[in-house]
């Protein structure tokens, strides 16, 4: 409770100071509050870590289970056991398929904002795909649930039947499309948005020179492109991807209601099953005891660990870009 | 990078010129909407003759057929570099084409489906004794748990988020605004539900109960970096004139700050809170763990469990009748609503009130 109590500061009142008062006594508490809620914020994260390892390994010391290979869930038993491995899995395989599809969706589009589109409609379209972030991942979740897998399923058999000797597509087990491929479609759709305003900022970043002396070789646009904007951005578009793959690890409202959870591992992609941390979290929340919730939290902190890494290397890809940049330019 | 680009573009160049460019034939310029006209036709008549129910599965092929027909008849009449950059310019339509066509089809059924049981009773009664599967209720509840734990969230975040982004614009040097600006980035990408865990970790400590506060603090934990980030922006794009004009007038530091440096950044700091608002009204994840959701109107969101509109689709999803997915539509098609205001009086004030940079 550290948050509301001692640290929340209210916003400063411009107080008059009196007419010998030279402000300085102001300006020590100004500088005071301002520091402290930046000194609040990494204690925010700080504390995340902390509370959330300590939850963690009450519920680890109970587990009767390997916490890392156990292919259960089910903290409520006698003896508890509960593990990660098919949660860890599910979550990785079902961003992959998201990255796979979205990443060079969202790098067409970018380029379409920013190299392609008429000048002047360049602005509402890139607000338009914008507009697919504003969606709330709930949203996401009912349309996908209730629009999206019976859709799928022709997809799925003309996959099954064409693609079916790839393994990845061969599908298995009858049911509907609660598969972690769909889970899969339905995050790359939600982290298009995303990769692609980081992707698009970088291509708007690259030099003009380069691009005309390009153009004044008599390279055609795609090669002005593939000469001079993609090898400028490609770190960018490593770094936006690693954030969308941040974000699609962490979802969850529009996986629990997509998918239909079972603890296999498959790499039959679309047959249906499997699970996610967050997942997993939203769906055995309800019916949890102590120990059920510290396991979920136990889960919840490798989720914020994989997360943190990611999100965590992306932005120093971006920094060490921007020094790279501001040096060449 | 740029040596790669000057020995590559000339030899390319030559290669064109060898074949003679002045005298190259050239499709005229409406060629892209002509092959754009001929593959739609065709693609209605594939998806139509193979008896394809679905429109978006005719725009797909017919999608496809635009990306070949123009790679293969400007190959036949151009070359094939003019070719390969029809190519590009086909496949980044596409790539467009296929984000819109997500939106639409979300934005279609949520309306669709939504306005069926959408009326003034639909707003202003909640769930109290309507059983899950029967028709009736409404929204009410989960209406007054939204604005009450977003707004508590605002209140929470909104200074904290404001005073950091001052320190790291006005103040900020070292190592301690190196490591917050960091962290800030990397606070972006916490999962929602992780910070969920997090509040039910200590009320797990503390032996708090389940109340709309508790599922404030975790939406402003979400929603802080990014008041952050976009006040940065806008504090950074006030004139250095403007602080220093006050400066060398004698006023005190803060009070530059207060009464000229924030006065002109005010409507982007305003639409970057309005953005988060948005951006955690839809928030289901800490909700679920945190308030515990309720079928009943309660106002007070500092005790017992409340319930907020992402929540209550998501009880309605799970119910599974016919009556509780009607009701979940509905009321996605409120909080799309909100959420979809909420960003467009955002950007409207953005506009409005942006900060003359110099030029």
């Amino acid at each position: 409770m550290a948050i509301t109590t001692d640290n929340a500061p209210a916003p400063p009142v411009a107080g008059k100071p009196g007419p010998t008062s030279t402000g300085r006594a102001g300006d020590k508490i100004f500088l005071g509050l301002s520091q402290g809620s930046g000194i609040l914020l990494l204690v925010i994260m700080a504390s995340i870590a902390v509370f959330l390892t300590y939850r963690a390994s009450l519920a680890l010391a109970e587990n009767d289970g390997n916490f890392l290979t156990t292919f259960d869930w089910n903290p409520a038993g006698d003896p508890p056991v509960f593990g990660i491995a098919v949660l860890l899995f599910g979550t990785i395989v079902s961003s992959l398929v998201a990255m796979v599809i979205a990443v060079p969706i969202a790098v067409g589009i970018a380029l379409f904002i920013s190299h392609y589109a008429p000048r002047r409609l360049a602005a509402p379209l890139a607000y338009v795909v914008d507009l697919l972030a504003a969606v709330p991942s709930i949203i996401y979740g009912i349309w996908g649930a209730l629009f999206l897998v019976p859709y799928l399923e022709g997809l799925n058999l003309w996959l099954d039947e064409f693609l079916g000797w790839t393994y990845l597509f061969e599908k298995t087990e009858v049911g509907v499309a609660r598969s972690l491929f769909t889970v899969g479609i339905l995050l790359a759709i939600m982290i298009l948005p995303i990769v692609t305003s980081v992707s698009r900022e970088v291509f708007l970043q690259v030099p003009r020179m380069n691009e005309e002396a390009a153009l004044a070789l008599g390279a055609t646009r795609w090669e002005v492109i593939r000469l001079s904007v993609l090898p400028f951005g490609r770190s960018g578009v490593i770094s936006a991807s690693m954030l969308g793959l941040g974000r699609a690890l962490g979802e969850t409202m529009a996986v629990a209601t997509v998918l239909s959870p079972s603890f296999v591992i498959s790499l039959h992609l679309l047959n249906p099953g499997g699970g996610t941390f967050a997942q997993n979290i939203a769906a055995k929340f309800d019916e949890a005891n102590e120990l059920g919730r510290d396991a979920l939290i136990a889960s919840g902190l490798v989720l914020f660990v994989l997360t943190l890494l990611v999100n965590g290397a992306a932005r120093l890809i971006i920094a060490r870009r921007k020094e790279y940049s501001g040096a060449n330019a | 990078m740029s040596n790669v680009i000057q020995d590559a573009t000339p030899a390319q160049a030559a290669r064109g010129l060898s074949k003679g460019t002045l005298s190259q034939r050239h499709l005229p310029r409406w060629a892209p909407a002509g092959f754009a006209a001929v593959s739609i036709a065709l693609g209605v008549a594939v998806g139509a003759g193979a008896g394809l129910h679905s429109r978006i599965q005719w725009g797909l092929i017919a999608a496809a057929l635009f990306v070949v027909v123009s790679y293969v008849v400007t190959s036949a009449v151009e070359n094939r570099r003019q070719a390969k950059d029809r190519l590009a310019t086909s496949v980044v339509w596409v790539c467009f084409l296929l984000a819109v066509v997500p939106l639409l089809s979300l934005i279609w059924t949520t309306v669709g489906r939504g306005v069926k049981v959408l009326d003034g009773y639909f707003l202003t009664h909640s769930m109290a004794g309507v059983p899950g599967f029967e028709t009736g209720g409404g929204v009410y509840h989960a209406l007054i748990g939204t604005l009450e734990q977003v707004g508590l969230a605002t209140l929470v975040s909104a200074p904290i988020g404001l005073l950091t982004a001052v320190y790291l614009v006005e103040y900020g040097k070292g190592a301690l605004a190196k490591a917050v600006t960091f962290f800030v980035d990397v606070m972006t990408g916490i999962p929602s539900i992780v910070a969920g865990l997090f509040i039910l970790s200590i009320m797990l400590i503390a032996g708090l109960a389940p109340s709309g506060l508790m599922g404030a603090l975790a939406l402003a934990i979400l929603m802080i970096p990014v008041v952050v980030r976009s006040t940065e922006e806008m504090l950074k794009l006030v004139p250095n004139e403007l602080r220093e004009a006050a400066l060398a007038l004698g006023v005190p530091k803060w009070r530059v700050i207060l009464k000229v440096v924030i006065p002109t950044a005010i409507g982007g700091i305003t639409t970057g809170v309005m953005l988060a608002i948005a951006r955690i009204a839809g928030e289901t994840a800490p909700i679920m763990l945190l308030v515990f959701g309720s079928q009943l109107i309660n106002t007070n969101p500092f005790e017992g469990a409340q319930s907020s509109l992402p929540f209550y689709i998501w009880e309605q999803y799970r119910v599974g009748s016919e009556a509780s997915y009607d009701r979940a539509w509905a009321a996605a098609l409120v909080l799309i609503a909100f959420v979809m205001i909420l960003n467009l009086v955002a950007r409207g004030i953005a506009r409005w009130k942006a900060p003359k940079t110099g030029r």
